[in-house]
């Protein structure tokens, strides 16, 4: 037991008088939690449009009004002629391509029926996708407008139509940040525990320390809980630090318990912390576990639903995500945060997470050795 | 009563084995004394200080600390060895102060407890004590590493190259401490590569590609050099090199210093270089006899090896 004060001891007064990791612990997760959520928003808006209108009616000209007025559209280009919209493709000065052509009023009128062309520049494919879905839908709407005023529509409409109206449960108001935030928070654990841990670990190694270390009769276990031990706290001082920002400056308040969200957190960060140990133990430099916490950090994130929905990869993926320990973490947030879960709710996440950190942090005890 | 048993320990590195850092060594020391491990860089005097001190195992053999196993008893081993590693291995952030503190109390003892054996060493460096580890002198460091290798007052003390890089006043100082340190009775193995420390050993061991030339006291290791030695020098060093070494009677020759160290076959084969250095009086040729240094055995030694 005193010997695990004292190690405890040395290791906290290290971290204190290391101001870089000071200033990660506490000005990464604010900085990132204060900028992040407002740029990763999946709206589109400033789509640029570039009309080519070759009709110049009254009917051409309502359209296009429209069109720009909806907020999501920005006009970049409006000309007659399409090779000259086609440059502005080609410089990226339009993302969408909307043509109106010769005679669109006339033939609207007359027959009822009157021809647009689309084009979209689909380098990035979800910017080509949503425009062109909100310009078709405005279209539409256009459509119905414009019918609305020939038609005398009869007193019951004889055609059925089906009206939707919808209710966004957990998430009224749609907020992207109120599920964004807490994923973010759930990667900023997740770098403090692994990387952290396995820097710190492997520092040793390259300054000589950890040699000087096992020639004493410190135990195994000992040193392990010693290096365990600060970087759990902290991981926890990181979460409060982000939760308190997240009611700040987003106005989250977790619907369920913050008693179960530190429940979870307190599990989650032993398993990335037996993850960081884990590293520690085969990486002989820092470069190196530098280098693996990257590569393991770039998998998580993208294979952990914090931007795409799990639900939607391809059934191999699926099965990655579920020896991701972020995955779990994500959907737990956001469980507890906006659907108010308890612990008995997230009792499966919780005993998965129970065997990540079991088996991460008994693999590193085991690979881990005083003597080569 | 040997404080440190070896026998037939052979270390190999590598998939296939083909790098023999140690080739079947065995040797003693006795308790209280100081054993210095000679030999030139990749001798693997640091593999050998590894098995000792429990961080490493052989290929085979076995080897005792203190009467105990270095593999089966490496925990009571771990109690009572100190370690000083060649690169200097402290916690750079911590303090004078705190680094002694933190490894008296790995060990379950106190500074207080032990002070009397580190007091000589650590008066020097005490003045710094609020200083950071990292931000000491060489030799401060030195001192420092040395005290946090005693302050659990250790029967056996590991010294790996404690003086490699360190300046010649200070060398001298640091094999002063360890002088006083074995007044104490504390068992020390030190390895260098520098052959002048050989002399201030109580028994040395050469050693030279994983491989012991010869374990004596250094006189003995001198006494048994057995051949006439003899310096010349000249104002054409290089040229009088290879003439020498054609000479008749010469086993070998070699630079040393100031001068070129001439080793003859026997007593009789003075004359022909004497003859030869006579000649070349205009060049400034001097010839004196000298007797053998622990270099001179290495070098001998070494030659006889190959």
């Amino acid at each position: 037991m005193r010997t695990l004060r004292f190690l405890l001891q040395k290791e906290f007064r290290q971290i204190f008088r290391d101001p870089s990791i000071l200033r990660i612990i506490l000005i990464m997760p604010v900085i990132q939690l204060l900028i992040l959520p407002w740029a990763a928003d999946y709206e589109m808006k400033n789509i640029k449009l570039a009309v080519v209108n070759q009709d110049g009616s009254e009917y051409a000209r309502q359209l296009v009004n429209k069109i720009t007025s909806s907020g999501y559209f920005e006009l970049t280009a409006y000309t007659a002629s399409y090779d000259e919209v086609l440059r502005e493709v080609e410089k990226d000065n339009a993302d969408v391509v909307l043509q109106i052509p010769v005679q669109f009023e006339k033939k609207l009128v007359k027959e009822d029926e009157a021809a647009l062309f689309m084009a979209v520049n689909a380098i990035n494919g979800v910017k080509a996708g949503i425009g062109s879905a909100y310009l078709r839908s405005i279209i539409q709407d256009y459509n119905r407008e414009v019918r609305l005023e020939w038609i005398q529509m009869p007193r019951f409409s004889t055609e059925t139509q089906v009206a939707i109206t919808s209710s966004n449960w957990f998430n009224p108001l749609m907020n992207y940040k109120y599920f964004m935030v807490p994923g973010i928070l759930v990667i900023l654990l997740t770098m403090v525990g692994t990387n952290l841990a396995a820097i710190n670990i492997v520092k040793e190694k390259e300054i000589g320390t950890i040699e000087q270390i096992n020639v004493t009769p410190v135990k195994k276990y000992h040193f392990i809980l010693g290096k365990l031990i600060p970087f759990w706290i902290l991981g926890l001082l990181v979460l409060t630090i982000g939760l308190i920002i997240s009611r700040l400056f987003y106005g989250i308040l977790p619907a369920g318990s913050f008693l179960t969200i530190y429940v979870f957190a307190a599990v989650y960060l032993l398993a990335v912390l037996g993850l960081g140990l884990l590293l520690s133990t085969y990486s002989t430099n820092q470069q190196q576990a530098m280098l693996l916490s990257f590569f393991l950090m770039m998998i998580f994130i993208l294979l952990g639903g914090l931007y795409t929905s799990i639900d939607s990869m391809p059934e191999w993926a699926k099965w990655i995500t579920r020896f991701n320990p972020v995955s779990y973490f994500i959907e737990v947030m956001r469980m507890v945060i906006l659907k108010g879960s308890t612990l008995a709710d997230i009792k499966s996440h919780l005993l998965i997470m129970s065997g990540f950190a079991i088996g991460f942090n008994a693999w590193a005890v085991i690979s881990y050795r005083k003597r080569s | 009563m040997n404080a440190v048993v070896v026998e037939n320990i052979i270390k190999t590195y590598g998939k296939k084995k083909e790098v023999q850092a140690l080739d079947d060594i065995s040797f003693e020391v006795n308790k209280g004394e100081l054993f210095g491990l000679i030999g030139p860089d990749g001798a693997g005097k640091t593999s050998l200080f590894r098995i000792l001190t429990t961080l490493l195992l052989a290929d085979s053999g076995t080897a005792k600390v203190d009467s105990l196993d270095v593999v089966k008893d490496f925990k009571a081993i771990r109690k009572r060895v100190g370690y000083m590693p060649g690169r200097f291995s402290l916690y750079q952030d911590l303090s004078v102060e705190e680094n002694l503190e933190f490894f008296a109390t790995i060990f379950n003892t106190s500074i207080d407890e032990n002070y009397d054996l580190i007091k000589d060493i650590y008066v020097q460096i005490e003045p710094f004590r609020k200083r950071k580890a990292g931000k000491l002198s060489g030799g401060m460091k030195q001192k420092l590493a040395l005290s946090c290798a005693l302050i659990h007052r250790p029967s056996v003390l590991f010294l790996d190259e404690p003086t490699t890089g360190v300046d010649a006043v200070s060398r001298k100082e640091f094999w002063e401490m360890l002088k006083g340190l074995k007044q104490q009775g504390i068992t020390m193995l030190v390895s260098t590569p520098y052959m002048d420390e050989a002399a201030l050993c109580d028994k040395v061991a050469l050693i030279q590609k994983g491989k012991i030339l010869s374990i004596d006291t250094p006189v003995g290791i001198t006494e048994k050099f057995g051949r006439p030695l003899m310096a010349v020098r000249s104002s054409r060093m290089l040229q009088l090199l290879q003439q020498v070494k054609e000479l008749p009677g010469v086993q070998d020759a070699y630079p040393f210093g100031e001068y070129h160290h001439v080793v003859l076959k026997e007593d009789d084969a003075v004359a022909p270089l004497l003859d030869f250095i006579r000649t070349r009086k205009d060049e400034g040729a001097e010839i004196t006899v000298v007797t053998p240094d622990i270099e001179d055995c290495f070098i001998a030694l070494m030659k006889t090896d190959t």
